[in-house]
């Protein structure tokens, strides 16, 4: 990989290196006898390990020039990989995280094996690690097919996913050792923080340039949606992580906002790491390898308009529902349950849209796992938005909220909607990729879809049961007209759904590893029979401008 | 028309962008920013008082070991929260709450109100096994925080940096902070009266862990533990108010 550098960006990617090498030299003076200090020796590691597997090759020929008349891959490529090694850590760690629900004395006597330290690596590593890897990965495939431009530089593109991974190992890694905002979903520390801003303007810029240099001259839809998720989340992430540092040589900080303002811009950032995150730029994702795959065009252009601005202005209003009735005053509450439930609309439209889609290619979603992934996922997609605007109903949520439910409507849309239009998307990708007609196994497919569904049916399922059984128990009164359940009564009752989403969320991990063994294996296939063309299948979903997406024009 | 429009916006990436910043910005600013300004947001609470450092070290123990993970410090305004955990709460009560600790799962209870509902020797007990105490929790055991020693040096650069973002610690109570952390777990030592002159009489000063030479991490989750709900009588007022 590092051979299809130039010269000049192998000496780029030297300088990159040398400069986290030192920045983590500092991290480790400035930090030593803290937490800090160990961050900052993983930091010169991670500098030095790259200085030398860049230096190793440096003095390899130049890659021939006719590489230009090809797109730049090889970042996709080790992101696909990232990516699955990711989810299945994070669902282990999900899956422990369920059993010690379950046995909680399932763990170590030690503060990193506790359930408070390792549920939040579960939630970063699914989350960032295995979703945000597929994010990087898919849009630097989409972003190139579909503007018919090759990546501006080869080191960009690098800088951004290592970049990237090293956040999430610092993330990862500090849970365990006890660092933490306790912000939901942006947990990690300040310098953490810093980092993923440098990371994140970067592969703005690198988009805007690649936008910049296109042959179409429409941007295509996907691309609006991994935009808006990259420039959004650069915005939460910016605004909810304002905070004072106790000192340079010190992780600890204290957030700039406190109490009931601090709340609203936490729920403000989390709903829409939820929208921007784990919606928009997995609705790229959709816009590009659902058509693609079922060899169909977009069923409509306008429903995309429409579906597109309306999330994104109305997510951004939503936040707040998830603090009602607490003492964020009622107006922001009332506001937040009304744009809640009109976001239905465009979510029902997205979904619908992809539905529709394939319309005329129901015998393929029926023959190929991949293709059915997909279609479950835009399913899942609209079953759990509906159930999303349900909850943000201020009478609905006064049951719901701190209960299993909320878990289960998370779990919903993350088993039903993202992994499952990752794993569906990855599936289409990896042969494109690796340059071989179909991935290694088929039937791997087939066993890791229906893995992957009874093990999110049975998740939803048990959670819905425990959240509305634990909601009803809280607000039960006996005829005396006191409480009629003990607070550890209702913890009891939890015990058989906790046992049941365990298995559920094993039978889910237990997919994530075939599909990373059948990944794996195409991998090898590819290596050991040599590249073999396939042509066409990977051009542009549109031949023509964005005009031509729907199928009547 | 609009769809004419569009188009045209579609061939403009710049355009694009500020477009989507536009519109995505709206949401944030009208719900956000009034929270700043408008006065009745938050409400006044003249006895309200800040935390002292031991009780601080305490709330930084239940951040890094994840306790709002599983428990909420926020009782909702309705009928059976406010039975099961007292009045329910207000905005005042988290104002030097630098993050929130809101919470959003109750795998445990509610803990808003907790303190002085049982004994310090209760909650060492509960901490080091829950299920010595309650045989049926599923709360994890946190036996490190009865070995751990308590890290005091820095305390005075964490007040620092909690004025630098708006608690109102004074100069004195920054310098002190490291000695009045081991006041505070230590009543028969000197440093026990400076605490109760810069935070006030009421102020918890015992030997939280049962140790009284020793300070633990264990004394500063318990003294944070048994401060929550305390740091302010306005709840309670408010609730015996709307009772007449
Ligand atoms: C896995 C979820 C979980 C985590 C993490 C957790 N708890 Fe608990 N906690 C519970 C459950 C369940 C109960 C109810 C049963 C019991 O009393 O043990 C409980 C009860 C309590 C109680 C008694 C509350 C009452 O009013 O009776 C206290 C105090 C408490 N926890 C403190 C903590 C502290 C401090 C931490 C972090 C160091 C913590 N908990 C972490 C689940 C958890
Ligand atoms: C193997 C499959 C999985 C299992 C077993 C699993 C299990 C869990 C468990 C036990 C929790 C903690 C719930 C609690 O505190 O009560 C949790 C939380 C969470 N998980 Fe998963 N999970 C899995 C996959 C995923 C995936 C793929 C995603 C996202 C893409 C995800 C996102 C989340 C989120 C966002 C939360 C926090 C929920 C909240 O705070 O309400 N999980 N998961």
């Amino acid at each position: 990989m590092i051979a299809t550098l130039t010269v000049a960006e192998r000496q780029s990617a030297i300088a990159l290196s040398m400069l986290v090498a030192f920045f983590g030299l500092i991290m480790m003076i400035a930090g030593s006898g803290d937490v800090l200090g160990v961050h900052g020796v993983i930091v010169l590691l991670f500098g030095l390990g790259f200085l030398g597997l860049v230096m190793s090759k440096y003095f390899e020929p130049e890659p021939p020039q006719e590489r230009l008349t090809r797109y730049y891959d090889d970042p996709t490529k080790v992101g696909i990989v990232l990516s699955l090694g990711w989810a299945v850590v994070g669902m282990f760690f999900g899956v422990w995280v369920a059993a010690l629900l379950a046995w909680p004395d399932l763990t170590l006597d030690a503060g990193w094996a506790s359930f408070g330290r390792i549920r939040p690596v579960h939630t970063s590593g699914v989350i960032f690690g295995f979703g945000g890897n597929a994010l990087i990965a898919t849009s630097f495939h989409v972003l190139q097919r579909t503007t018919r431009a090759r990546l501006p530089d080869q080191v960009t593109p690098w800088f951004v996913l290592i970049g990237y991974n090293l956040f999430c190992v610092i993330a990862a890694s500090g849970y365990l050792m006890g660092v933490t905002q306790s912000k939901e979903y942006a947990e990690p520390e300040w310098y953490a923080d810093l980092w993923l801003v440098v990371v994140w303007v970067t592969y703005f810029l690198l988009y805007l340039r690649t936008l910049q240099r296109r042959k179409e001259p429409h941007i295509y839809v996907a691309n609006w949606y991994y935009m808006a998720f990259i420039l959004v989340v650069a915005v939460l992430h910016i605004v909810n992580n304002l905070a004072v540092p106790i000192s340079f040589g010190s992780a600890k900080s204290y957030s700039l906002f406190s109490g009931v303002q601090d709340a609203m811009t936490q729920w403000w950032y989390g709903h829409n790491a939820v929208a921007f995150f784990l919606t928009a730029g997995f609705l790229g994702m959709l816009y590009y390898y659902l058509p693609k795959r079922a060899g169909r065009p977009i069923f409509s252009y306008r429903l995309s308009i429409i579906s597109f601005w309306g999330i994104t202005f109305m997510y951004m209003w939503a936040g707040s529902h998830h603090l009602h009735y607490t003492a964020l005053p009622q107006w922001v509450q009332t506001l937040g349950m009304t744009f809640s439930v009109v976001l239905l609309v465009p979510s029902w439209a997205s979904a619908g849209n992809a539905l529709a889609t394939l319309n005329g290619a129901w015998d393929k979603v029926r023959d190929d796992a991949t293709l059915r992934f997909m279609m479950v996922a835009a399913v899942f997609y609209g079953l759990s938005t509906f159930e999303g605007s349900f909850m943000a109903i201020r009478a609905v949520n006064s049951l719901s909220h701190y209960t299993d439910w909320t878990v289960g409507h998370v779990h919903a849309g993350a088993l039903g909607w993202v992994a499952m239009i990752t794993f569906g998307s990855l599936y289409a990708l990896v042969p494109w990729m690796w340059k071989v007609e179909r991935i290694y196994s088929p039937k791997l497919v087939e066993v890791h879809f229906w893995l992957a569904l009874s093990g999110t049916i049975i998740y939803v399922f048990a959670m819905w049961n425990s959240g509305i059984i634990q909601g009803l128990m809280w607000r039960t009164y006996n005829d005396s007209g006191t409480l009629a359940f003990s607070f550890i009564e209702s913890v009891v009752a939890m015990r058989p759904y906790y046992i049941a989403r365990t298995v559920g969320g094993s039978l889910f991990l237990l997919g994530a590893i075939v599909a990373a063994y059948n990944v794996w294996m195409t991998i090898r296939m590819a290596r050991l029979r040599g590249v073999t063309e396939t042509g066409g299948t990977d051009e542009p979903v549109l031949p023509g401008a964005g005009a031509a997406l729907q199928p009547g024009e | 028309m609009r769809e004419f429009f569009h188009r045209k916006l579609e061939r403009n990436a710049i355009g694009f962008v500020l477009a989507i910043i536009l519109v995505s910005g709206i949401g944030g600013f009208v719900e956000i920013a009034p929270l700043f300004t408008i006065h009745e947001t938050v409400e006044d609470a003249p006895d309200m008082r800040v935390y002292t450092p031991l009780e601080l070290a305490g709330r930084n123990i239940y951040t890094r070991e994840g306790c709002y993970a599983c428990h909420s410090q926020m009782i909702r305004t309705l009928r059976d929260e406010v039975e099961r955990y007292g009045p329910y709460s207000l905005a005042v009560e988290s104002k030097y709450d630098h993050p929130m600790l809101w919470g959003s799962k109750r795998t445990g209870p509610d803990i808003a109100r907790l303190g002085g509902k049982y004994s310090d020797a209760w909650h060492v007990a509960h901490l080091i096994n829950p299920r010595d105490v309650v045989p049926q929790s599923v709360m994890p055991k946190y036996g490190w925080l009865m070995r751990n020693e308590l890290k005091t040096d820095d305390l005075g650069k964490h007040l620092a940096a909690q004025r630098a973002v708006g608690v109102p610690y004074t100069d004195a109570m920054i310098a002190n902070a490291s000695a009045d952390a081991y006041g505070q777990a230590s009543p028969d030592s000197p440093y026990a009266s400076g605490l109760s002159e810069r935070y006030g009489e009421a102020t918890n000063v015992r030997a939280f862990d049962g140790e009284p030479g020793r300070l633990t991490e264990m004394d500063a989750v318990v003294a944070y533990l048994q401060i929550l709900g305390r740091l302010t009588d306005a709840a309670h007022r408010q609730a015996a108010a709307a009772g007449k």
